[in-house]
């Protein structure tokens, strides 16, 4: 199968602290991979380095098959790597539709149109509101997205990835701070992209429960390292995970 | 097919159409100057809030840019002969001087943090006070110089205050209708995103640096416009136009009628000088009338504790307010009737 995102020995160091270090993984195209590991494993910070918000100190990263090391955040989303975030990154004084529609017209190009209403772009609207109505935010389309729930804004995190239509899309814990009830809604939602088998999904996750039927592959990052790799059988079944994080501590199932 | 304006639309046209009448109805020459003056900053303002309310990008140098659109039309008019074409050619010049001005402030400090667009504004404005005061045999020093403006032909010339209110009052409302397309515009859009969180901007695929740029060339033009019509309405321009008054003018304005409006500034223009014109008058009763920066000073602080938004930003935010009421209730009642 082939590589869509390789990184060679990626690692960051803040001050002397290396909150990632040496990972290299191979990800498949159209493959549904989780990472897990517990706070502060450097997930999030992983994924900082995949899209673009962070330049490692050491290691490279690799995007079909080309150094994208040095690439900016901006060309990274427009080669197709979309991202959410897991602190609530959105535009907060303007409308939840808006915030939508933003990564709409980013996607389709419509960069320096200054003479025509942002409305006629009618469709963008349309399909905006269909995506909130995918992640269950429809009711609230109108009110500024500060106002929204904790968990409201990670859906419209979502929303606003779904929106981009990349080939990529990593997910920061997009369940973390929803209600019970919402958990399912929204992982019926990632399940499906799953299922139309031309996305490649990488998905953080604090719960290992949740992802293990989900993942088609697993990565245990712990300490900044990459622990183990593998299908989520082989993920279970590895002493070294075992011991390192759910042998940590069993009961662990609180998100951040 | 006609297009369907908006309410709105038809509401600032009809304000507008007012505004025109006016002067056939009061034309005292205070009057007619003081409504010019509203107009001018009124377009000041608004340019201003191009770039603090639309894109969060705060400059303490905006005088600079009314100054060049000033000193651009009254040199090129003193210079020349008192005819359009030479008023023309002040206004293209004013144009071309504050475009590059504001492209090359825009370049050199956009990507930076924020607050390097504040201070080299701040110091290029400094900077063009002090040629405007030296640059005697051009500007005439600190106390500026007057030159003439066209003829007027027939009985226009007779009433040519009434013509320059027309005049100024038809650049406003082309320049609002113009800037409220731009702020409306796919384009503007992004610019609010810029002003709400840039890095997420980015992390969507825009570059903002090109946005930064260019709203700063269109507000240092529009600004510079507002220059040209104040110089051309008072036939004179001295060094004040360079003032960080005017810019702290344009600031108070903004934020007193409502910030990331355009209607906002155009009320905070009025109440600015209306109240400075009478409150100016009142100076014979106490001597705080005549501080005016006193006041101004308290009525901002109030207006920042009381309304942050604004006026209009706080009227806005009841009517949608109510709107979004009345949205739950309807929710509510379909869903009792299901
Ligand atoms: N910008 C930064 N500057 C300094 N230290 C950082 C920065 N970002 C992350 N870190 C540190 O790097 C380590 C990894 O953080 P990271 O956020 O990647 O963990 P995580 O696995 O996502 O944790 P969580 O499950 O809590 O989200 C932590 O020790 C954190 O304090
Ligand atoms: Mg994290």
């Amino acid at each position: 199968m082939e590589t869509i995102i390789k990184t060679e020995d990626l690692s960051i160091a803040f001050g002397g602290h290396w909150a990632v270090s040496d990972v290299s993984i191979d990800i498949k195209r159209n493959i549904f991979t989780s990472v897990i590991g517990p706070n502060g494993a450097g997930k999030t910070t992983f994924f900082n380095l995949l899209s673009g918000q962070l330049s490692p100190t050491k290691g490279r990263v690799f995007y079909k098959g080309e150094d994208i090391t040095k690439h900016s955040v901006i060309q990274r989303t427009r080669n197709g790597i979309g991202r959410s975030f897991q602190i609530t990154n959105v535009f907060p004084n303007i409308t939840v539709l808006e915030n939508v529609r933003l990564a709409i017209q980013s996607r389709e190009q419509v960069r320096f149109d200054l003479f025509r209403h942002f409305k006629s772009y009618r469709q963008f609207e349309e399909e905006a509101m269909n995506l909130l109505e995918t992640v269950l935010l429809a009711e609230k389309a109108e009110i500024p997205a500060a106002s929204l729930s904790h968990g409201e804004k990670r859906k419209l995190e979502i929303a606003m990835l779904l929106a981009l239509n990349t080939e990529v899309l990593l997910l920061d814990e997009p369940t973390a701070g929803m209600s019970l009830e919402e958990v399912p809604a929204i992982l019926n939602v990632i399940k499906n992209i799953k299922e139309q088998e031309d996305r490649t999904v990488v998905l953080i996750e604090h719960k290992m429960d949740m992802v293990l039927d989900l993942s088609d592959r697993m990565m245990v990052l712990f300490n900044g390292e990459l622990l183990a790799e593998g299908t989520p059988e082989e993920i279970m079944a590895n002493e070294t995970v075992q011991a390192a994080y759910i042998g940590g501590d069993p009961n662990d199932s609180t998100t951040t | 097919m006609m297009k369907r304006l908006q309410t709105s639309t038809w509401v600032y046209l009809l304000i507008a159409f007012v505004l025109m009448l006016l002067p056939f109805v009061k034309d005292d020459r205070w009057f007619l100057f003081l409504m010019i003056q509203i107009f001018v900053f009124a377009i000041f303002a608004m340019s201003y809030d191009l770039l603090l309310g639309y894109t969060g990008i705060v400059s303490f140098g905006h005088a600079m840019f009314f100054g060049i659109g000033a000193y651009s039309v009254a040199v090129t008019m003193s210079r020349l002969d008192s005819t359009f074409s030479s008023f023309l050619l002040g206004v293209v010049v004013a144009v071309i001087i504050s475009g590059i001005v504001a492209f090359l402030a825009g370049v050199l400090t956009l990507k930076l943090k924020s607050h390097y667009y504040a201070m080299l504004t701040l110091a290029l404005a400094g900077m063009f006070l002090y040629i405007a005061e030296r640059w005697r045999s051009v500007t005439g020093g600190n106390d500026g110089f007057t030159f003439r403006i066209p003829e007027l032909p027939g009985v226009l010339q007779d009433h040519r205050n009434v013509v320059i209110y027309l005049f100024t009052l038809l650049s406003m409302v082309l320049l609002f209708f113009g800037m409220k397309r731009l702020t409306e515009s796919p384009l503007g859009r992004v610019l609010v995103g810029i002003r709400e969180n840039d890095q997420r901007v980015e992390s969507l695929g825009f570059r903002i640096m090109p946005y930064k740029v260019l709203i700063s060339v269109v507000s240092g033009v529009i600004a510079a416009l507002a220059g040209v019509l104040y110089a051309v309405s008072l036939r004179f321009v001295n060094t004040q136009v360079f003032d960080i008054e005017v810019t702290l003018d344009a600031l108070l304005m903004t934020i007193i009628g409502g910030v990331g409006t355009l209607v906002g500034p155009i009320l905070g223009s009025a109440i600015m000088n209306l109240s400075h014109h009478f409150l100016s008058d009142l100076a014979s009763v106490h001597w705080i009338f005549q501080r005016w920066v006193i006041l101004f000073g308290i009525i901002f602080i109030l207006v920042v504790i009381f309304f942050p938004n604004g006026i209009v930003g706080t009227i806005q935010k009841k009517m949608h307010e109510r709107k979004m009421k009345q949205r739950v209730k309807q929710v509510e009642k379909q869903s009792a009737k299901n």
